[in-house]
């Protein structure tokens, strides 16, 4: 049985199939039609059964169908399976970070994340990207090539690009602010793991675990070694997909999903 | 009716063009999030009357109270002793401070970082869209945060304000000094009445606040059977309206709901499925119509069979002994009651944490959530604490920060859909 995962993020789509195997995945930028999105990405694809993750989840599934899974449960799910014996993974996407803590069973036992704002998000580092003039792909790169030290005090996403402005007019090189800026984030996830009280092995996943900068700067302040898969944007899709494998996963999924109103 | 209202808004000042703005908005979303629920107690219908008229018919019965000579007092708190406000003749009505609406009219003023809560209530005022703080002849504050204690001396700019203090510690010296200050808004509210406390009085006034007190605990003595027969959300707001309606009604009112609920409860009849998730909510206030968190989570799935808030357990778990005895006795013992409330403002404050455990053992929860307004401090920081005493009695935390706006809702459906899943196995 042919099975889809699709994660739908605040920043990329991302759906992967499978059958014994992963079969296919794809990455697509959300937009501003994500449900359209979402439906010509499975268009293009055949299924039997799909569960749908990430913030649009809600959205999606109530439109086209699929069971839903939080962004948590998946991100576990696919983790666990690229690597069983994990124990914590970290997911940094484009507006929430989370970490999460599993049992040796893989059940997850709590999880943390960031509160309201872009603050620790992949979306604090692509506004950065903006305002340097570089490539979110280069940002990393760039970060570890610095030969100097400088800080960024504010972790606010305005704040931070303020005080990225006033170091661009004193005329420090962008290396030394993109690698503050990575130093102001990872601080902050760093934060994030150790409140929960990280368990080996360490899984690095979501968009922005494609920062090889990030990557190395979280090691590093906390101690451990941390695990990057190779495809770290598809985990959660993966996950999903997973999901809609397990005959379980018809009851994980909530039964009643409207969207929330509040005054 | 309606335009006996609109007369009665605009004799009270109020800003007709922005109160129709807030009168229009809240039925829709009171029908999304209320009446949309399935099988509900019919005792309900009172308080969906309530609030389909939350502007008017109570407004006009307070009016009319204060035209026949009678003193309203406006409360935000339940540190504020009903009792004596009642002994004097007088009203007591909880200010509702719980929506969004009235947040942006406070920023004008206040700092954008000060807790929802503070700013609502601030609004309500400087806005002129709350009819009962315009019926009202006092506002009594109080010293339970700081933000709140500063809010009220910006209010008392614009209203008539009096503030009682509360200690932070339970010490003797600390019970001294609020016996002290129970007995001073005595003379406080004795003065603006002109009324005398008698004993007499203040015993029936007792009695009747422990009569609210005793219908509000049989409610949530209701909850803790399984299947649930009531909402969260219906108690919440039960709670909520026993804050500002006539204390006489409210109680009827209240048992007649019991009476319809215990029957569920009998039959085995619940409002969710009997495997539904059970939720304790613990931590900073809900004030009417705040009903966010309560929503997010039954729409996800879960039973919120509890609150230990102020609009919760804090208000109503514990009575004032009915001795009687003389006027300074009877004020003694009503103050050393309201020194039994364990609000985050207290320090050292491990009741509080046993409050949670005990009622998470006591309500059968799957899972605590610790509801903090944002820019809350003492919530925050007690969150802390709160979070060490449930791991160590292994019952599974999710702590949210929020306010009343809904820009957040979707990251709060993620936290909360993954907690479900996590205490659902």
């Amino acid at each position: 049985m042919i099975c889809a995962g699709l994660d739908v993020g605040s920043r990329t789509i991302v759906l992967v199939t499978m059958d014994g195997g992963i079969l296919d995945s794809a990455i697509l930028e959300t937009g501003v039609n994500p449900l359209r999105r979402c439906q010509e990405l499975l268009a293009a694809r055949s299924y039997e059964r799909l569960v749908v993750t990430g913030y649009g989840r809600h959205l999606v599934a109530s439109a086209i169908g699929g069971d839903i899974v939080s962004e948590i449960k998946a991100y576990a799910v696919g983790a666990r399976h690229l690597y069983p014996d994990c124990r914590t993974v970290i997911d940094v996407g484009g507006q929430d970070s989370k970490v999460t803590l599993l049992s040796a069973e893989g059940e997850v036992l709590k999880f943390e994340m960031n509160d309201r704002c872009a603050a620790g998000s992949g979306k604090f580092l692509e506004v950065m990207a903006k305002t340097l003039e570089v490539d979110i792909g280069d940002l990393g790169a760039l970060a570890l090539s610095a030969s100097k030290v400088v800080q960024i005090n504010s972790l606010c996403t305005v704040f931070a690009e303020s005080e990225v402005v006033s170091l661009i007019s004193r005329g420090v090189e962008s290396s030394a602010i993109a690698l503050a800026l990575h130093e102001a984030i990872a601080a902050r996830i760093a934060g994030m793991v150790r409140r929960i009280g990280p368990k080996e092995r360490v899984v690095f996943a979501g968009g922005a675990a494609l920062d090889r900068c990030l990557h190395q700067l979280l090691s590093e302040k906390l101690g451990i070694e941390i695990t990057v898969p190779p495809e770290p944007q598809i985990v959660g899709a993966l996950g999903a997909a997973l999901m809609a494998k397990s005959s379980a996963s018809s009851q994980q999924t909530s039964q009643r999903d409207s969207v929330p109103k509040v005054v | 009716m309606a335009t006996d209202n609109r007369q009665m808004w605009a004799e009270l000042g109020i800003d007709l063009k922005k109160h129709d703005m807030l009168m229009n908005a809240l039925p829709p979303i009171y029908k999304d999030i209320y009446l949309s629920q399935k099988n509900r107690p019919k005792g309900m219908g009172f308080f969906d009357f309530v609030v389909g008229d939350i502007h008017g018919i109570r407004v006009q019965e307070l009016r009319q109270h204060a035209k026949n000579g009678t003193t309203v007092v406006a409360t935000y708190c339940v540190f504020v002793p009903d009792e004596i406000v009642l002994a004097a003749d007088a009203i007591p009505v909880g200010l509702c401070a719980g929506t969004q609406f009235s947040v942006p009219i406070a920023e004008e003023v206040l700092p954008r970082n000060t807790c929802a809560l503070i700013k609502s209530s601030f609004g309500f005022k400087l806005g002129r869209i709350c009819p009962y703080v315009q019926t009202s002849h006092l506002i009594v504050g109080e010293t339970t945060c700081d933000g709140k204690k500063k809010m009220f001396e910006i209010l008392a700019e614009y209203h008539p304000v009096y503030i009682m203090e509360v200690p932070n510690k339970k010490t003797q010296r600390s019970r001294d000094l609020w016996r002290g200050e129970v007995a001073a808004f005595q003379e406080v509210i004795e003065k603006q009445t002109g009324n005398e406390i008698t004993a007499d009085k203040l015993s029936k006034a007792t009695r009747l606040v422990n009569d609210r007190r005793r219908a509000l605990q049989r409610l949530y003595n209701t909850r803790k059977a399984n299947p649930v027969p009531i909402s969260g959300k219906d108690a919440l707001l039960v709670t909520q309206v026993a804050f500002y309606d006539d204390i006489s009604r409210c109680i009827k009112q209240v048992n007649a709901l019991c009476d319809e609920v215990e029957k569920r409860v009998a039959k085995g009849e619940g409002v969710f499925p009997a495997k539904t998730p059970r939720v304790l909510i613990s931590g900073s206030p809900m004030a009417i119509p705040n009903w966010k968190l309560h929503h997010i989570l039954e729409t996800a799935g879960a039973a919120v069979v509890c609150e230990e808030s102020c609009t919760g357990t804090r208000m109503f778990s514990d009575l004032v002994p009915e001795t009687g005895g003389p006027v300074e006795e009877q004020i003694k013992a009503i103050a050393d009651r309201y020194m039994q409330i364990h609000c985050a403002c207290f320090t050292p404050n491990e009741e509080r944490l046993d409050d949670i455990v005990r009622l998470a053992r006591e309500y059968k929860v799957d899972g605590v959530v610790h509801y903090n307004l944002q820019f809350c401090h003492t919530y925050a920081n007690e969150a802390v604490k709160v979070e060490k005493a449930l791991e160590k009695e292994g019952i599974p935390l999710l702590r949210v920060e929020t306010d009343y706006s809904d820009e957040d809702a979707g990251q709060l459906r993620t936290r909360v859909d993954a907690f479900l899943e996590m205490i659902r196995r």
